[in-house]
């Protein structure tokens, strides 16, 4: 065990989902205005409302590790 | 090519590789002793390592080979990650993790080493090395085949870009590395493919309309078992419970170092026990992915009026189309790459589990136990980077081949039979008797990984039929591979006790904290019953039983 304080995955693993579901989100965005037909259930868009669930649990695991982290320091 | 990528998805596959390295530059800092290279610094709790356990099973090729084996044989293939995972998982929990844990060991030949002699170690050692290596280039070889097959990517560029991240990133940080992108790969393939379920139930009308559009051979799990010839896989419930559910699923969850290696780095017995617990209850959520993905893929094939079809090549169905037509159908660009993102990370992560279990059996079972025994920590450190290297070289050699010739992958399918099926039945004599010798365990473990590869090679160049190992008029490969299983494991058993009976047993004090029996497990007194692993293994099993219920 090293005496190093380390990042912990969550932390990791809510970045990359915040980053995520910041890009999928706003592409769901884009197809409110230019909408796409070419993909089944596309009147659903299904990136704007799957891009959000990503982006909360990304935030989730992002602001409970960064706390954890600061209190253990 | 189906599956079309615009520069917004580049941009996720891009982030991800950044990403991925960018863990193992942050984590080489934290590796610094053997314990850290090789065992994470036993630090991970038992969800990190639960995960891990998990993802380090739930390679891409596994993804896409059980969506397809569903479109092809059924619910049946549901079995896989129930009856097929689930009870070996809490058995690995609750019985053998005391004695691997508590014996401080660095891999499960190690354990051979303890329990019996060198030679038992040396020999799994070598087999156990052999099998991630030619299971890392085949697995490297299947995505480069994927994704020039979907993506149109060039076949070099896509094997070579990801050996040399996961050789990157293993290299830096070892097995810290590996588990940490195991994990962003877990939360990858949830949210990458489970859209792909929630639209398909959506577009078919509901969750009842996924079964009731299907047949009794295709919809069911057990009710259709009795015959071979009433059900999709052509097995019984005899097959699957002795072959699958017994021997290839015990000799796969309670032995195989790649997923067992991820309980070892937990911090204490406790976490090391929960490992396997955590990850079950994941691995029975599994088939609402890829088994509703593999029903809702036949039921829209079948209906013509959704314009629905797999891939053609030659005149034969691609069944692992199944999964990328499916994301073709309902996702858009973005959804695409996060699609794309999550069966890479399935493919890297896979082979970095291959090559971080490769490298710990290499330098300790292989390296310092049969050619450099005294050498410094740092040193066993420098050859595990090293090993790390050379098999990621060695496993893009060995896709070369593959490319080259194809029909080894049939081989390779068969390959944990050989290796793992026998072992299991070494680990089990091992830890519950006393008086089973090191002689038995070796000609054993030779017996069973002989026999099964000789009754591999027989029935492959048609010396004799399949129907004879499965006892029935009907044998599928699927039934031929679970039967095979069982009689390796049977062999293996069988030949260990019968010498075990003539030779020399080892003192009962070199056996202390490795059998049960001799053995006082500090189990976890204080602890209210409810975070006991015994009461977590009663719930799984009680949502293991019901769900085998619910679809019955």
């Amino acid at each position: 065990m090293v005496d190093k304080k380390m990042l912990s995955i969550w932390f990791f693993v809510g970045l990359m989902l915040t980053i995520l579901g910041v890009i999928i989100t706003s592409t769901g965005v884009y197809y409110i205005f230019y909408p796409q037909t070419r993909t089944a259930l596309h009147e659903l868009n299904p990136n704007l409302w799957w891009g959000l669930i990503i982006l909360v649990a990304g935030i989730i695991f992002f602001v409970f590790s960064i706390i954890h982290y600061r209190s253990e320091n | 090519m189906i599956l079309h990528i615009s520069w917004i998805d580049w941009l996720i596959i891009a982030l991800y590789f950044a990403f991925v390295l960018g863990i193992g530059v942050y984590l080489k800092r934290f590796t610094g002793t053997g314990e850290d290279f090789f065992l994470a610094g036993r630090r991970n709790s038992s969800w990190v390592a639960g995960l891990a356990f998990l993802s380090a099973n739930m390679g891409a090729l596994e993804l896409l080979g059980m969506t397809g084996n569903t479109f092809k044989y059924g619910m049946f293939v549901a079995h896989f990650y129930w009856v097929g995972a689930i009870p070996a998982m809490l058995f690995l929990a609750i019985y053998m993790m005391p004695f691997y844990y508590s014996s401080k060991i660095h891999s499960v030949p190690g354990y051979l080493k303890l329990r019996f002699d060198e030679k038992t170690r040396v020999l799994n050692a070598i087999a156990f090395a052999f099998m991630t290596l030619l299971m890392s280039g085949i697995n490297l070889y299947a995505m480069a085949l994927v994704l020039r097959t979907f993506l149109g990517w060039h076949w070099d560029v896509s094997m070579w870009v990801s050996a040399v991240t996961v050789a990157g990133y293993v290299a830096l940080g070892g097995l810290l590395s590996a588990i940490f992108t195991e994990i962003v790969q877990f939360f990858l393939i949830w949210f990458g493919l489970f859209l792909v379920t929630i639209l398909g139930v959506v577009e078919i009308g509901g969750w009842h309309q996924v079964f009731s559009r299907l047949e009794p051979a295709m919809n069911a799990l057990w009710s259709t078992s009795a015959n071979a010839g009433s059900n999709g896989m052509h097995v019984t419930w005899m097959g699957i419970i002795l072959g699958l559910g017994f021997v290839l699923s015990f000799g796969y969850w309670t032995t195989d170092f790649l997923v067992v290696q991820r309980a070892f780095s937990s911090k204490d017995l406790r976490s090391a026990r929960m490992t396997p617990i955590v990850a079950s209850f994941f691995k029975m959520a599994l088939p609402f992915i890829v088994i509703f993905a593999g029903l809702i893929a036949l039921i829209l094939s079948r209906d013509p009026n959704a314009h629905f079809s797999l891939l053609q090549e030659g005149g034969r169905i691609n069944y692992d189309s199944a999964l990328p037509m499916l994301i073709a159908r309902y996702y858009p660009q973005g959804l695409i790459g996060l699609g794309v993102t999550a069966l890479l990370a399935g493919f890297m992560a896979g082979q970095a589990g291959n090559i971080s279990a490769f490298n710990t059996v290499w330098t300790y079972d292989i390296y310092k136990s049969v050619i450099n025994k005294n050498a410094s920590d740092s040193h066993y450190v420098w050859m595990g980077r090293v090993a790390t290297i050379a098999g990621v070289v060695i496993s893009v050699g060995t896709a070369y081949w593959a490319k080259a010739a194809p029909s080894i992958m049939d081989y390779m399918q068969a390959i944990f039979s050989w290796v793992n099926a026998p072992l299991f039945a070494t680990m089990l004599l091992g830890m519950f008797i006393v008086w089973i010798t090191p002689s038995g365990a070796f000609w054993g473990l030779l017996a069973g990984m002989g026999s099964s590869f000789s009754m591999f090679l027989a029935v492959k160049l048609g010396w004799i039929s399949a129907t004879l190992l499965t006892l029935s008029d009907n044998a599928s490969d699927m039934a031929a591979n679970f039967w095979r299983a069982w009689w390796a494991w049977l062999i293996c058993f069988i030949v260990t006790i019968v010498v075990s009976l003539f030779t020399k047993r080892k003192p009962r004090d070199e056996l202390i904290g490795l059998i049960k029996g001799l053995t006082t497990i500090e189990k976890e007194k204080n602890l209210p019953f409810y975070k006991k692993p015994e009461a977590m293994a009663v719930i799984v099993i009680v949502i293991f039983v019901l769900l085998n219920i619910y679809f019955w």
